[in-house]
């Protein structure tokens, strides 16, 4: 009853200032449509930049690192025990890349409830020839099924299929660029030569764009068998084992477990990929501080017409408190108007904040870099909505907050004798 | 029999701005049930102060007004804004109408904010109201398109919507012309008559104060006849 003609009086206020309520909702549609525009677009390009690493990196990478031995000989001797050891060039001896006894560490992979699945991988250098050209380049001996399964490896091959590289002998899948460089396409045929010298024709069977233009200018994919007969290496030799796990959060527990069980160097993917981590947060800090930044903007407005709405209607508020309002009836109707707005301006906001995001949805963003991306990334994180809604509701109040204090202050004498 | 409605006890008020002067100096009287009072006195004597004072408007005081047999002293604000909503009807000189609503709302609005009746009941009282004022057929019009007459037999319909046990008027026929004056006189008298209903009015018309029943005088902020 009582809150019900505070309402009344609130809308007929709202109503008597049309112009400048629209104008004060305006301004809170805006600073909401903007804030969940801009951060669906910003997180939409994390996700994805984010998606370019963690979809094809391992959580976890299990590799032998080639590294001189840490204890060495003069340290063994007695007579030198205590002091300091100067040693130039230290080298490595034996080049052995291949992971050891690989067979244990893929049944305890296989065996670890944490772990989605693995890869496996071998990396070689090779030299690639096309008639007269030669060029350096990275040959990965892959497992296609468990790449397509866990790294997305389809999304990326833009000609051809990819599982034709397990299923033709002697087939390679060349980075686009490289392949572009050599003149080469699909059903052509190229020349590879190892570190070791050995020389194969590989049959193009596809070609694979990553977005990183470095890696595709060099890069070859063959099976596992391929590249073992090219090194001329037996089935066991696998360099690189690349874990997915079911929490990307528990990668470093899972890397220094591993290294301390084998043999092996391991890397997790939060080390590895460090700096991208550090962008997305920037680039979601930076949309959080300019949203919240127009949603205060558009606290001001706000503020500023409720005081000058004060202003125009003091008589209005020294006859209620003088026909028996009080002062905190004056302050629920301003305030009440001040929510109004907000939460008029509010959902106006988030309509135009979700038509804006569909808009940038369906624009058309292509680069060679991103093959398998056509119109901008976008997200549509209910978060990104319940935060403008909820940070709206928040600034609108407290905008409205001092002016209804000073409007529930008002002296109706004064007035009255100021007439 | 007399029941006394509103007592003033010994009240006094000073300004302090920018000297100090006492505007009020123990000011005593009291208005029983019935009666239709004039208070008069030479311009700046104190009779809007004490009104406002009378009214629980203005706190700042020392001495008491009671109203109805309670003391106003201690009340709090919440408290003193019901009062002069369910006892007190107030009729200002410059009317004082809200603009942005109908003629029929503004009479309503306190009788809403009371809330002993539904509002179909309010609005009905409010219709009878203006109809007493001779203004039902004004009731659909917004407050702002009514003349200065209108306005104030609006004001005095608002007034009596609540029923109050005292309608104070600040001369409330100062603004208007000899013919509406006597109109809004003839309505003061009418509802003392008619309602027994109690009325203290600031006036600096002769005439009206003459007519009604009871004069009461200030001179330098007291109370001389
Ligand atoms: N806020 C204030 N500060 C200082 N002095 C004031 C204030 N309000 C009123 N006064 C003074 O108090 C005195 C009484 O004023 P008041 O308005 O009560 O007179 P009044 O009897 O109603 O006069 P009038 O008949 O002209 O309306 C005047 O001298 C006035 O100047
Ligand atoms: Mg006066």
């Amino acid at each position: 009853m009582k809150g019900k003609i505070l309402v009344d009086i609130a809308t007929t206020l709202l109503r008597a200032r049309l112009r400048q309520t629209i104008v004060a909702a305006v301004g809170v549609t805006f600073g909401v449509a903007m804030f969940v525009t801009l951060l669906g677009f910003m997180n939409g390009l994390n996700d994805m930049l984010d998606g370019l690493i963690t979809n094809r990196t391992a959580h976890v990478r299990l590799y032998n690192e080639i590294e001189p031995n840490p204890a060495q000989p003069v340290a063994l001797a007695a007579e030198h025990r205590g002091a300091y050891h100067f040693i130039n060039s230290v080298k490595p001896v034996n080049g052995r890349k291949e992971i050891y006894s690989v067979a244990k560490v893929i049944e305890a992979v296989t065996a670890d409830p944490d772990v989605l699945g693995y890869a496996p991988k071998i990396t070689a250098p090779v030299i690639i020839t096309d008639g007269p050209v030669e060029l350096t380049g990275m040959m990965y001996g892959v497992d296609v099924d468990a790449e397509l399964q866990l790294y997305r490896f389809a999304d990326y091959v833009v000609a051809g299929n990819p599982r034709d590289v397990k299923i033709v002998p002697n087939s390679v899948i060349l980075g686009k660029p490289l392949a572009e460089k050599l003149f080469v396409n699909i059903g052509d045929v190229v020349s590879i030569a190892t570190a070791q010298g050995e020389q194969f024709p590989l049959k193009v069977v596809g070609l694979y764009q990553s977005g990183l233009a470095d890696l595709d200018r060099t890069l070859c994919y063959a099976s596992l068998a391929t590249v073992q007969k090219l090194l001329g290496q037996n089935a066991s030799y696998i360099t690189d084992l690349n874990i997915k796990l079911h929490d990307i959060n528990k990668a470093p527990g899972k890397a220094a477990w591993y290294a301390s069980l084998f043999r092996v160097t391991a890397e997790d993917i939060q080390t590895a990929n460090a700096q991208f981590e550090t962008g997305s947060s920037v680039r979601s800090l930076i949309s959080y501080a300019v949203g919240i930044t127009l949603l205060i903007v558009a606290g001001f407005g706000i503020y500023n017409i409720l005081n000058m709405m004060i202003y125009e209607k003091m008589d209005a508020i020294a006859i209620l408190k003088a026909t028996g309002f009080s002062g905190s009836d004056v302050k629920s109707i301003f305030l009440l108007i001040s929510i109004t707005i907000g939460i008029a301006g509010c959902v106006g906001g988030l309509v135009a904040g979700l038509l804006l995001s569909w808009g940038i949805d369906n624009l058309p963003f292509e680069t060679a870099a991103l093959p398998t991306i056509t119109t901008f990334p976008v997200s549509y994180n209910p978060a990104y909505y319940a935060i403008a809604m909820a940070f709206s509701i928040v600034t609108t109040y407290a905008a409205g907050w001092l002016p209804a204090r000073k409007a529930s202050r008002v002296d109706p004498v004064v007035i009255i004798r100021g007439k | 029999m007399s029941i006394p409605v509103l007592q003033a006890n010994n009240i006094s008020k000073q300004f302090h701005d920018p000297v100090t002067i006492d505007v009020l100096k123990g000011v005593s009287f009291t208005i029983n049930r019935g009666e239709f009072v004039s208070l008069v006195g030479r311009s700046g004597c104190g009779k809007s102060t004490l009104l406002y004072v009378l009214s629980t408007m203005d706190t700042d005081y020392s001495g008491d007004v009671v109203i109805d047999g309670r003391s106003m002293r201690g009340l709090s604000e919440v408290q003193l804004a019901a009062v002069r909503n369910k006892k007190i009807g107030f009729v200002f000189q410059f009317h004082y109408l809200l603009n942005d609503f109908s003629v029929l709302k503004n009479v309503m609005l306190p009788g809403l904010k009371l809330g002993e009746y539904s509002d179909r009941e309010v609005r009905e009282r409010a219709m009878y109201k203006l109809d007493i004022l001779g203004m039902a057929d004004k009731a659909a019009k917004r407050a702002s398109q009514l003349s200065g007459g209108e306005k104030q037999r609006v004001a005095i319909a608002r007034a009596l919507i609540n029923d109050p046990l005292i309608i104070m008027g600040d001369e409330p026929t100062g603004n208007l012309d000899k013919r509406n004056a006597d109109a809004v006189f003839e309505i003061f008298s009418g509802l003392m008559r008619d309602f027994q209903q109690t009325l203290l009015i600031v006036t600096h018309d002769q005439d009206f104060a003459r007519r009604s029943g009871r004069i009461i005088e200030m001179g330098e902020g007291q109370v001389v006849v």
